[in-house]
């Protein structure tokens, strides 16, 4: 048990006894240390305004990863590296090539977003040379601005790169900075805490099991993307928070010849390259969940365990025929994915047990797998109807396997089963569509809220299968507005 | 065409040019500071010691009679040091911005919105105080509340504020004549600021009756008087300070009283400085936005598309107070022409009352709905005829030397809209993409491109005649140094680099010699608030008036000490050359200061020609015209009504730009605002008058990948502006917004090839993706009654 946290802040190494548990690095930051370049735009880690980069150890080298702030809380930075934008000046004060890019492309107004975009480039100039248009966006789609309308943000994500070598960057002496990391890493669990409440942080998957025996009420925390606003929104009290993020094996993604095991700590970045080279349109989904900030985050582990009637992998999973292994001490079980979702808000999921791994199966040859996310705005935004799909049709054109799973349409991630009777064995036509189409609809009852109404996502839905019949059965036709269009022929 | 009465700049070598002259493209004066983090906002400025954090306890229903509240709970809260009611307020509970006296600080016995403030806790930490806002124990006594226009519309028709009605001509005779005439009815929705940086004010007591309050504010005078107005004491005793917002967009034009109001309460009342900043999903609750409206129009025309008469009623959701409902539901009509000639007009508003935050301005400040209207009857004419939309516009333009009285009989002079449009019309390629569209849609059957070209003329002036006015404060220094102060505030929108390029011009030193100050009640008194885009052309004017006094009295001082003529004082760059002789300018400043020169004036400025009789609804209620004019190119997704922007092509008129570089940023971030505004921004209240789009994650602005994937900008040339504004410059904050409307109608465009565009869409705004599917299903459903023999998806 060691009982202090340890990071480093830019240089600095920072060891803290007395924390609260949930305390978030950007409280620390502005409220603590006074350092208040870093902004608060929302507190819930969709504005990105708080972004900060968190350098940490990945195999033998540094991951720096932007990431907000505002919903992370400071525990979880033991044996990181954390870099504000207070950081970035050269020692002679001197602009890093980064802010003289916003400056030079007129990239700021109010200015109250820009830490936050410099720190969003900041971490693409670290990690990637030059990137085509789309990643850009992608690296930017999690910032919020309010004034430029953006153009000459994207024009500083290009010119950056004109302003500086990336290779002599100070911050990217990875060797060094992954020496220091490393004499910060051990093997025992980290227990932090203030007033009675701990936050509790093991090293490895066999600690974590004891540890949730031994505190069965914990909340389970791997990103808080989600729990970060229970704090800073609900203003819950946690009173022991298991932290997931320390331990390497529960971020392992293992190629099991027949399937890919996603360790239930990989986060969202971490998964994607593998989940997209098998699934290509899941990769595609992965791009548009969150934003880069909360894929750096946020975890597929914890997107299945939280059970959220609209969390975007589990109807990708379940379409695919994942299946997730839990495990309580030494016990461990297996069952599909579709049926760990019990009702809203209630898991298959005991005292004490927790998600290890998701077992996501390859693709049979000729299994063709879609998956659809529907959203009033393309980025960072959460689903009105999330769809996936896996369609294999024999030689004849018959529809020999069809898996639908829908999220946002019902109170759990929830299969088609009507629609998925309607579709298999029949001539895979249109007007078998059009059957399916009405069977779908029966198939759910929908709620209406804020993000949309029943009736528009039933009708979605049941759109969403016609997209897939014309994908699958027309090559030339044009069906998608966003992302790799070349995935609608796949 | 040169025009002799507008002065041409004089052609200079480089070396001879200041940097960061009038019409250069120089970086915002805050760029290096927004870049590093070192720009300070009010949350950052460092916290006296003592400092109290005060958060606010708010109303959960919509209408209710308090019955009781019992606040001991929040009292015993830990850290909680003081709880103000109504009963704590020694001067008028009320923050009002336009003396109705309709808006209270702090609730009562009724309360009439959902996050309605009842009460103030003050705590030693934020997060302290904003828990114990909880623990209050409230019973109310729900009564009925009136939560839509429709719901307003169908009972008593309560207004906040007297209606206006423009007529010109006869409008229901010129309908009546009229060839061909349609009616129909738009809905558009609100919106959110959505400043990044929410409200917040820091009040630090002083001695007596004084208080000095940080706040967020883009009206640091109002905040001064309502500050004053809540604790009894003089104007004067309150002082008010604002080096920059974090955005503001007409959110912080009024919605500031409150947060202001109240830090500076607790402070006086404890003794200690306080802090107010709400949480996002508060400020989303407490705070007003842009109003919905719905806007019912006939409009009738000839065969040719000629517009004869228009009758409209704008009414709008005004909420449960007036604050700026009045001016902001006015200039709906002023705009409700928006570039086009109606001979025979009757427009008339409908403020109503509802049980929903305050409605307030926001960039645009009603113009963009009344611009929208304008469009809307286009479109139907262009159905109704079949023909090009931008046919219909151009035939409907404002005429130069007839057709050119408005519906509130101002002459609209010097019209550049035939030819900016006529530019754009060219430059984007119009009618050829039109052709390749049409190509497209025949061949493509899920996604459909759509195209527009809108147009846009905005009135330029507040049309409250007395807000036209401005005052600047300019000090020399010894060193040759300059530092200017006006009563504008700094949004992001590069004011205060302008008016520095200003005074820098005037004295010819480069703009590193000049620096500007924190916008102070004590420094430059009397304020208009920064809004109706009129900043720098009211500012700029005031600050060059400053520097123009104090210049003068530099050239007696030089003619007369060294025995020249004045017109032999002449200043170039950082230099000052008299007779023959030549010195710098920190010398010349020297040698007025040991002869007992003032170094220091104010300036004043206001607006000429205006005057406006709201009662008879005739004037001339604004000093020019600002144009512009967007094509927007779309494509929709026919399954699900998702869309993305293709391509937009903006030419928007600056006049002679004081910074292009800067007014490009207002035209390219006003465009994507007014975008998002009539597309994925949506509020949406439930059967509670619970406002549930409240946070980012549920309201939805424009993100990085929504902006047009290409976006052709461009500055009006060679168009100075006839009037005399500051070097000839225009207005550019609020007229780019309404260049979003090309979007909607791009929107539209698409979606009527659904139908073979034989059927006016009549989308709504905003155009979510579901709002876009429902109008395809709409327009489909028409169509197969049309043709019932007609099948298909």
């Amino acid at each position: 048990m060691r009982e202090s946290l340890r990071f480093y802040l830019g240089d600095e190494l920072r060891e803290i006894r007395d924390v609260d548990p949930t305390m978030t690095v950007l409280d620390w930051l502005r409220l603590s240390e006074r350092r208040v370049g870093t902004k608060e735009g929302c507190a819930e880690g969709d504005c990105g305004a708080c972004t900060v980069v968190v350098g940490r150890l990945d195999g033998d080298g540094v991951r720096y990863e932007a990431v907000n702030a505002c919903i992370r809380f400071l525990p979880t930075l033991d044996g990181c590296r954390l870099l504000t934008i207070e950081h970035l000046k050269a020692p002679d004060g001197g602009l890093h090539p980064v802010q003289q890019a916003m400056v030079d492309s007129h990239g700021s107004q109010c200015g109250f977003c820009t830490p936050g975009f410099v720190m969003s480039l900041f971490a693409l100039y670290l990690n990637e040379d030059r990137p085509d248009a789309q990643r850009i966006d992608d690296v930017l789609a999690g910032n919020l601005c309010r004034c430029t309308g953006y153009a000459p943000i994207v024009a500083a994500g290009r010119a950056m790169y004109d302003l500086g070598d990336r290779a002599a960057d100070r911050f990217n002496d990875r060797a060094a900075t992954a020496a220091a990391l490393k004499a910060l890493a051990d093997d025992a669990i980290l227990s932090v805490g203030r007033d009675g409440r701990r936050f509790l942080a093991p090293a490895t998957v066999p600690q974590l099991a004891e540890l949730l025996l031994a505190h069965p009420d914990a909340t389970i925390v791997a990103g808080s993307t989600d729990v970060g606003l229970w704090v800073t929104k609900f203003q819950r009290v946690l009173s022991t928070v298991i932290h997931t993020g320390r331990i390497r094996d529960l971020r392992r993604i293992e190629d099991r010849g027949d399937a890919l095991a996603i360790g239930a700590g990989a986060t969202y970045s971490e998964a994607a390259p593998a989940i997209a080279a098998l699934y290509p349109d899941f990769g595609e989904l992965i791009r548009r969940i969150g934003a880069e900030q909360v894929r750096n985050m946020g975890t597929i582990g914890g997107n299945v365990a939280n059970g959220s009637p609209i969390g975007d992998t589990p109807p990708a999973l379940i379409a695919a025929g994942a299946s997730v292994q839990l495990r309580r001490g030494e016990e461990t079980r297996v069952l599909p994915l579709e049926d760990f979702f019990i009702a809203y808000g209630k898991q298959d999921r005991r005292p004490g047990e927790f998600v290890e791994r998701i077992l996501l199966p390859k693709p049979a040859p000729g299994a063709r797998f879609r998956a659809y996310k529907i959203t009033k705005r393309f980025d960072q935004d959460i689903s009105a109807v999330c769809g996936a799909f896996r369609l294999t049709l024999d030689a004849d054109g018959t529809v020999a396997d069809i898996r639908i799973a829908f999220g946002g349409m019902a109170g759990t991630p929830k299969r088609a089963a009507g629609a998925e009777a309607a579709l298999l064995g029949q001539p895979w036509t249109e007007e078998t569509v059009l059957a399916g189409m009405a069977a779908l609809k029966a198939d759910f009852t929908p709620l209406s809220d804020w993000r949309a109404s029943a009736g528009y996502r039933s009708e979605v839905a049941a759109n969403l299968l016609m997209r897939l019949h014309v994908e699958t059965t027309d090559p030339d036709a044009a069906t998608r507005l966003v992302g790799d269009r070349r995935l609608a022929h796949a | 065409m040169p025009d002799a009465t507008i002065p041409t700049i004089p052609a200079l070598t480089p070396s001879d040019r200041i940097d960061g002259a009038v019409h250069d493209s120089r970086r915002h004066e805050s760029a290096h500071k927004h870049v590093s983090g070192e720009a300070v906002y009010v949350d950052d400025i460092p916290e006296p010691a003592g400092l109290l954090h005060v958060y606010l306890g708010l109303s959960a229903r919509a209408r209710a009679r308090v019955v009781s509240m019992d606040l001991d709970k929040v009292r015993a809260a830990p850290g909680v040091v003081a709880v103000l009611t109504a009963a704590d307020v020694p001067g008028e509970n009320d923050i009002g911005a336009v003396g109705l006296h309709d808006e209270p600080m702090f609730a009562t016995t009724l309360v009439q919105h959902v996050g309605q403030p009842l009460f103030a806790v003050a705590a030693e930490t934020r997060a302290q105080a904003r828990r114990a806002a909880t623990l209050a124990e409230l019973v109310y006594e729900d009564l009925p509340a009136i939560l839509s226009i429709a719901a307003a519309r169908d009972g008593e028709r309560k207004l906040v504020v007297a209606p206006m009605t423009l007529r010109i001509g006869d409008a229901a005779a010129a309908l009546e004549r009229a060839p061909h005439r349609v009616s129909g009815r738009l809905a558009v929705g609100g919106q959110e600021h959505f400043y990044l940086e929410s409200q917040i004010a820091m009040a630090v007591p002083g001695e007596d009756e004084e208080v000095l309050v940080h706040v967020s504010t883009q009206h640091p005078s109002e905040v001064q008087h309502i500050v004053a107005h809540v604790l009894d004491v003089p104007d004067g005793a309150v002082t008010v300070e604002v080096r920059r917002m974090g955005g503001g967009f007409g959110g912080k034009e009024t919605q500031a009283n409150l947060f202001a109001a109240c830090a500076a309460l607790v402070a006086k009342k404890t003794g200690r400085a306080a802090k107010l900043r709400p949480d996002r999903d508060d400020d989303f609750q407490i705070t007003g936005k842009r109003h919905d409206f719905e806007i019912d129009y006939t409009v009738g025309f000839d065969g040719d598309g000629r517009i004869d008469g228009v009758d409209m009623l704008f009414a709008a959701r005004a909420g449960y107070a007036a604050d700026l409902s009045g001016p902001v539901t006015d200039r709906a009509l002023f705009h409700a022409d928006n570039g086009y000639h109606y001979a025979d007009a009757r427009l008339e508003s409908l403020p109503l009352k509802t049980n929903t935050v305050s409605n307030t301005a926001f960039r645009g400040f009603g113009g963009p709905q009344g611009v929208i209207a304008a469009e809307r009857i286009i479109d139907e004419i262009a159905f109704a005829l079949g023909k090009d939309p931008l046919e219909i516009r151009k035939r409907n333009f404002y005429g130069t030397t007839d057709r050119n009285v408005t519906p509130y009989h101002q002459t609209v002079e010097n019209n550049i809209l035939p030819e900016l449009v006529a530019g754009l019309e060219g430059s984007c390629g119009y009618w050829e993409r039109r052709a390749a569209i049409r190509a497209h849609n025949a061949g493509s059957r899920i996604l459909r491109k759509g195209l527009a070209l809108t147009p846009v003329k905005f009135g330029i002036s507040f049309t409250a005649t007395q807000f036209n006015q401005a005052g600047a404060l300019v000090h020399v220094y010894t060193d040759g140094s300059v530092q200017v102060n006006h009563g504008g505030t700094e949004m992001g929108q590069g004011l205060y680099t302008k008016v520095a390029q200003v005074v820098a011009e005037e004295f010819q030193v480069d703009i590193a010699h000049v620096r500007p100050t924190a916008t102070n009640t004590g420094k430059v008194p009397n304020t208009s608030a920064t809004a109706a885009s009129s900043g720098s052309d009211l500012n700029g004017k005031a600050a060059q008036n400053a520097a123009r006094a104090i210049k003068e009295r530099l050239v007696a001082f030089a003619a007369n000490h060294w025995s020249v003529a004045p017109g032999e004082v002449v200043f170039q760059r950082n230099r000052v050359r008299v007779g023959e002789r030549e010195m710098s300018f920190a010398s010349l400043i020297r040698a007025a200061y040991m002869a007992r020169v003032q170094l220091s004036a104010t300036g004043f400025y206001k607006t000429p020609k205006i005057h406006w009789d709201r009662v008879a609804g005739r004037g001339t209620p604004f000093y020019y015209f600002a144009y512009g004019a967007a094509c927007s190119e779309v494509t929709v997704d026919t399954l699900t009504g998702e869309y993305v922007v293709d391509r937009v092509d903006i030419l928007h008129d600056c006049g002679r730009s004081l910074n292009p570089v800067i007014d490009k940023g207002q035209i390219e971030g006003g465009f994507v605002q007014g975008m998002g505004w009539l597309t994925t921004e949506e509020l949406w209240w439930d059967a509670a008058g619970r406002l549930r789009t409240h946070a980012p994650s549920t309201y939805k602005i424009p993100a990085c990948g929504d902006r047009p994937k290409i976006f052709n900008v461009h500055l009006l040339e060679n168009a100075p502006n006839r009037e005399d504004t500051i070097f000839r410059s225009k207005a550019v904050g609020e007229p780019p917004f309404m260049l979003g409307v090309s979007v909607l109608h791009a929107l539209s465009d698409a979606v009527a090839s659904v139908a073979g565009h034989r059927f006016c869409p009549r989308l709504d705004a905003p155009a979510t993706p579901e709002r876009v599917l429902a109008t395809i299903g709409a327009l489909r459903e028409r169509a197969r009654q049309a043709a019932p023999n007609q099948a298909g998806f």
